[in-house]
């Protein structure tokens, strides 16, 4: 993949034309997450954090082999672990890794109000600008997966990037690298989802999974992480996979028709804040004095 | 493994029992996950726990820890019960046929026939073969073996087999195992299924590791497993075998280079005391063929003193010489049963004065804390070469050592600091017994040197003192080979080479002959006059004249049956499938057409394959030469005669030393009479009565290695702190809620780490008792990153594991144990 495919589709708070809108369109690409062969071995997660330099955390046991309960801003793909005990008594132990979807409607970038934060390529990742986030967390609302994590101590929120400068390369995200056993596979989203169907068909046909499916959600036009499920009608067992995830309607209010309402609202709030400083004083971050070394999860 | 990591891909079924590979083979699992994929392949994962591998699985069946064997016989016996046994194989590639003696009797009561309670230790005259004519010599396999080919006479071993399994009844399975009969029957029938109707072309493997090794009858649960695959004509085929998955990176290298106590490199039986000279060595461990008379057996072994006189020879050089027997003089005369009992207990009576631990942390690995303790304290030196500080060189500073006893201690310690792997380059030896180079990635860090360096200067320095102050035995020092371009540097290179061996003369061999200094092609060339040297027969062919084919990395695989031939090399001479002869009927045509490495090409004379024949390639298969051409007999071994195991020539279930429930097959005999419990101060062994009710494992994380992944904050994020698994109705009944600390107790100590209450480790009922078990991870101990750091608990594992040992290979009984469980209010 050339560098052409990180020519850019959309960008965040910007009116108009895209700058720098070429003519030619990269095919979209995806990364294909099949559950049903994960083995919770966790090396994504240490190659996403050693690829993009991420620090590790200080951690401590939660009763579990997760380990940490959610994403953080130094730690962007988990591995959800679930025990699911079904009526019939059979137990399932659902190993499902976590990160950014790459909706192909994204909700951070539609919430973003800092200009080219937030930045869709043609290919379909979605990435964060960070020399333009303003930590306003807006983006943490919009996303229906609950992904960015916002880091306090440096006032920016952070997500995983489908390693888009490996992919402008050539390469593979680091994730793929990483796993074992062939459950992570990436490549044009049209080729993914062609291997993910045949996946489940034969999970329905050999493997007794009546309800295997492609979790590709409609609700944000798609993904560029897919998804095969054993049961694609309970995504939520897998720890919280959103069954029918959508932008919240607030959010496209805001960007679209009544965007002059929400910078009125914008304009209020900041009346509000200043009213606020002069009578109340300037507001502490509890968290600062600890949080210079950057070195913890916000978790 | 008799196959190889590549080959699981091609298996219809597979049986992971005593093995937890998505975890701690997650590399090599992609290929059963590929079986999955590609053939719609079955997994079967029987384990106390639900674990990682079982999350991926078609069936998880939880069986109580230390019950395998008795699973695995009731497999064996619903093979044979419902006619599933692959006929043809069985008649003709296994000793099914072979007449035993009449005295012999299976262990129907407990034992087999021949034990002497006095000796606690079997007579074995009777587990032999009857000769087809005359009396025989006791001791000694006939050399023609009379056999029923109906397969009918009560001698037989067929027949002594089934009556040796026909106690191993669904029931019985589940009183000793705790599986249900129905859900046994239906795993049976996933497994030995695939030879319904007669149907030959499918295959099933089976996968094992240390759940299956760390028994005190760990020796003789695998060898139920080869019974098995045997029975259903499994072994030598793609998809099937017994397969061992070996520790990483190296751990087959290093038994291949002879780290057991058992073995010299390649697996030549050591000299014991017994043996007075060379010659009576080679006698005692070189088979003759045993075998019906009009059947060809191989006997590969007939070349073992071709391989002891060439490793002799890459190990003295010109001083071994057939005047003096090789040297034999110079090899060590082991005496029985060594291991880490032995070796400890002779510490700590003080004949032990120094040691040496190389990549090995001996204080965290071996079966008692307080033992290991003991021992190291009473050392004058200890060299350690790690490339973390690691328990074993911090020994003094264990918990629980008082500052008194510090003082007593005399030990000095000196600690090296070594290379990783990532920082030296030469083979490593995986389980499919595939040797591949692999250059340094990175020279070693600081002060650190890579370790045959250290070894090398180490010798030259002791060879030095030899030579100036003498010694009691100067000779093995002064003598040893040590042709190294630079004689403190040799490199990875010159020992591979030395490896594979050379000729010292020219040499004759299928019409060529090589001049002497040549690399040889294979150990066909191997020589016991003193013509040939070659440091491991089984590694010679790896690095010919043409350069080291280890190196290789071609990726063409002709076969589609990812045999890649020209990827590395594996011992033995590139095989990639071991015994493949049975890959073909006996007529030489492949059971299965769309799976064949091998086959026998009439036209040409001789056996033709993608793979490279394990085989005498011109034996045509009205010869009726065995496939299993390193056994006497040439056929797989239903029964094991004589002395190939000590505890019996059939695997019988015996209760661990430590265990909840009688032997509910002969309550008389509880445990393996051969067992070895050694009852030191040291060694305790505790019972229900005194409140050890529940049932111990050790087990070990995708997310460590070891010990050393607790210096890495990487993995150290990922598993923080020490926990052990527990079942949740169990938490309940002691009021233990998920992220407490436990206190895990045995007869012999405490450890103490985070209880996760988990669904994953059932609750069972076995012989009428609720049994509970605990899985405790094996990787930590008191110095680390989250240790020094104060942040976690800092007790060993194995201050609780016994010390009970395997009877034939004294590997201690670490997957099962008893212990008292509770909660503990902080650290």
């Amino acid at each position: 993949m050339s560098a052409e495919s990180r020519r850019i589709q959309r960008i965040s708070a910007h009116a108009g034309p895209v700058p720098g809108t070429g003519t030619v369109r990269e095919e979209k690409v995806a990364k294909l997450i099949d559950v049903t062969t994960c083995i919770g071995c966790r090396a994504c997660e240490i190659a996403c954090q050693e690829w993009n330099d991420l620090p590790f955390a200080d951690t401590v046991f939660q009763n579990n082999h997760q380990t940490m309960p959610d994403t953080s801003w130094n730690l962007w793909t988990l591995i959800k672990m679930n025990e699911v005990e079904h009526e019939d008594g059979t137990l399932q132990w659902l190993l499902r890794k976590q990160g950014c979807m790459h909706c192909a409607d994204p909700g951070c970038l539609a919430a973003c109000p800092a200009e080219g934060a937030i930045v869709q390529y043609e290919n379909g990742i979605v990435d964060f600008d960070h020399d333009k986030c303003i930590g306003c967390q807006y983006c943490t609302i919009g996303c229906p997966f609950n992904v960015p994590k916002f880091n306090p101590a440096t006032k920016k929120v952070f997500k995983c990037s489908l390693c888009s400068d490996r992919v402008e390369n050539g390469l593979e995200p680091a994730c793929i690298k990483s796993c074992p056993t062939g459950c992570l596979q990436f490549g044009a989203k049209e080729e993914m989802l062609h291997v993910a169907h045949k996946r489940a068909e034969q999970l329905r046909d050999h493997f007794g999974y009546e309800n295997a499916g492609v979790y590709d959600p409609p609700g944000v036009g798609g993904t560029g992480v897919i998804y095969v499920l054993h049961d694609v009608t309970r995504p939520e067992q897998y720890g919280g996979l959103p069954k029918d995830p959508r932008v919240p309607a607030t959010i496209g209010l805001w960007k679209s028709p009544l965007k002059w309402l929400g910078n009125l609202a914008m304009v209020g709030g900041l009346v509000g804040m200043i009213a606020h400083f002069f009578l109340f004083g300037p507001k502490t971050d509890p968290g600062d004095e600890e949080s210079h070394g950057t070195e913890k999860p916000d978790d | 493994m008799t196959n190889s990591w590549n080959d699981i891909a091609n298996t219809d079924v597979m049986l992971i029992i005593g093995a937890n590979p998505a975890e701690n083979h997650p590399c090599g699992f992609k290929w059963a996950i590929e079986a999955r994929r590609l053939r719609n392949a079955r997994m079967i994962v029987v384990d106390p726990r639900f674990t990682r591998t079982a999350a991926t699985a078609d069936f998880h069946v939880p069986i109580r820890a230390g019950s395998d064997l008795a699973f695995v016989g009731g497999l064996i016996r619903y093979a044979i019960e419902n006619n599933l046994y692959a006929r043809e194989y069985v008649l003709n590639y296994t000793n099914a046929s072979f007449l035993v003696n009449e005295d012999f009797h299976c262990a129907d009561e407990g034992l087999f026939s021949g034990f002497d309670a006095a000796k606690s230790n079997y007579d074995q005259t009777t587990w032999n073969y009857q000769p087809k004519s005359g009396a025989g010599t006791p001791g000694h396999l006939p050399e023609n073996v009379a056999a029923d080919p109906t397969l009918q006479n009560t001698h037989c071993v067929f027949q002594l087999l089934r009556q040796q399994y026909s106690r191993y009844t669904l029931e019985m399975v589940e009183r000793i195992t705790g599986v249900p009969q129905a859900k046994f029957a239906r795993v049976a029938e996933e497994f030995a299924g695939i030879r319904r109707n007669g149907d030959m072309t499918r295959t099933g493997t089976l996968i094992y590791s240390l759940g299956w090794t760390h028994h005190s009858i760990g020796t003789q649960i695998i060898r139920s497993g080869a019974i098995l695959q045997l029975l259903l004509g499994n072994i030598g085929r793609p998809g099937g075998g017994v397969n061992a998955l070996r520790g990483h990176a190296n751990v087959q290298g290093a038994t291949d280079l002879a780290i057991s106590w058992d073995s010299l490199p390649g697996y030549l039986k050591p000299p014991t005391a017994g043996d007075d000279n060379f010659a009576t060595w080679m006698k005692r461990t070189t088979p003759t063929p045993s075998k019906p008379s009009e059947w060809q057996s191989m006997n590969y072994w007939a070349n073992t003193p071709r391989f002891a006189v060439s490793l002799q020879k890459a190990l003295y050089g010109p001083a071994a010489t057939a005047a003096n027997e090789w040297a034999y003089d110079y090899m060590p005369k082991r005496p029985d049963g060594r291991g880490w009992w032995a070796i400890s207990e002779e510490t700590v009576k003080g004949k032990v004065k120094g040691a040496f631990c190389f990549g090995m942390n001996a204080l965290a690995l071996a079966p008692s804390v307080d033992r290991t303790l003991a021992a190291l304290s009473r050392l004058d030196w200890l060299v350690v070469c790690e490339i973390f500080p690691d328990e074993t060189s911090e020994f003094w500073r264990a918990p629980g050592i008082t500052a008194e006893q510090q003082a007593k201690i005399d030990t000095t310690v000196y600690r090296l600091p070594g290379a990783g792997f990532s920082e030296k380059s030469g083979t490593m030896v995986n389980s499919s017994r595939l040797l591949q180079w692999r250059d340094a990635a990175t020279p070693p860090l600081g002060d650190a040197r890579i370790d045959l360096e250290i070894l090398a200067q180490i010798f030259w320095q002791v060879r030095r003192l030899y030579k100036t102050e003498d010694g009691a035995f100067p000779d093995p020092i002064l003598n040893l080979s040590w042709d190294y371009e630079d004689p403190e540097r040799p490199s990875a290179e010159e020992l591979a080479k030395e490896l594979n061996g050379r000729a010292l003369a020219p040499v004759t061999e299928g019409g060529s002959t090589l001049p002497a200094g040549s690399q040889l092609p294979g150990f066909a060339w191997l020589r016991d006059d003193g013509s040939t040297a070659c440091g491991c027969w089984i590694y010679c062919g790896s690095w010919p004249e043409g350069g080291a084919l280890t190196k290789r990395r071609g990726t063409e695989d002709p076969s589609g049956m990812g045999i890649h031939p020209n990827w590395a090399w594996s011992w033995p001479m590139n095989r990639r499938n071991l015994y493949n002869r049975a890959s073909c009927d006996p007529q030489g045509k492949p059971w299965d057409p769309g799976r064949a490495p091998v086959w026998w090409d009439e036209s040409a004379g001789r056996w033709k394959g993608h793979d490279v024949p394990d085989f005498m390639v011109t034996s045509a298969p009205k010869e009726h030469m065995g496939p299993f051409i390193m056994a006497n007999e040439g056929v797989g071994r239903l029964f094991a005669p004589l002395p190939s195991l000590v505890d019996g020539p059939f695997p019988e279930h015996y209760e661990p030393i430590e265990s909840l429930v009688e032997n509910a097959l002969h309550p008389a005999v509880p445990t393996n009479p051969l067992g070895k419990k050694v009852e030191t101060s040291f060694d305790k062994f505790g019972t229900a009565a005194e409140g050890y009710t529940a049932v111990a494992f050790t087990m070990r994380l995708t997310e460590t290695y070891h010990f050393w992944t607790k210096n890495n904050p990487a993995n150290v994020q990922l598993v923080p702190e020490p926990f052990a698994e527990i079942n949740e109705q169990m938490a309940r009944e002691l009021g233990i809620d998920g992220g407490d600390f436990i206190r895990i107790s045995s007869a012999r100590g405490a450890h103490i780490c985070k209880a996760m209450v988990t669904k994953r480790l059932p609750a069972l009922q076995v012989n009428g008792k609720h049994v509970y078990q605990v899985g405790i991870p094996f990787s930590w101990g008191f110095r680390g990153i989250a240790e020094d750091a104060g942040r976690t608990s800092r007790t060993l594992v194995n201050l609780i594991t016994p010390t009970s040992y395997d009877a034939n290979t004294r590997t201690p009984e670490y997957k099962t144990f008893l212990v008292k469980v509770e909660k503990v209010d902080k650290l």
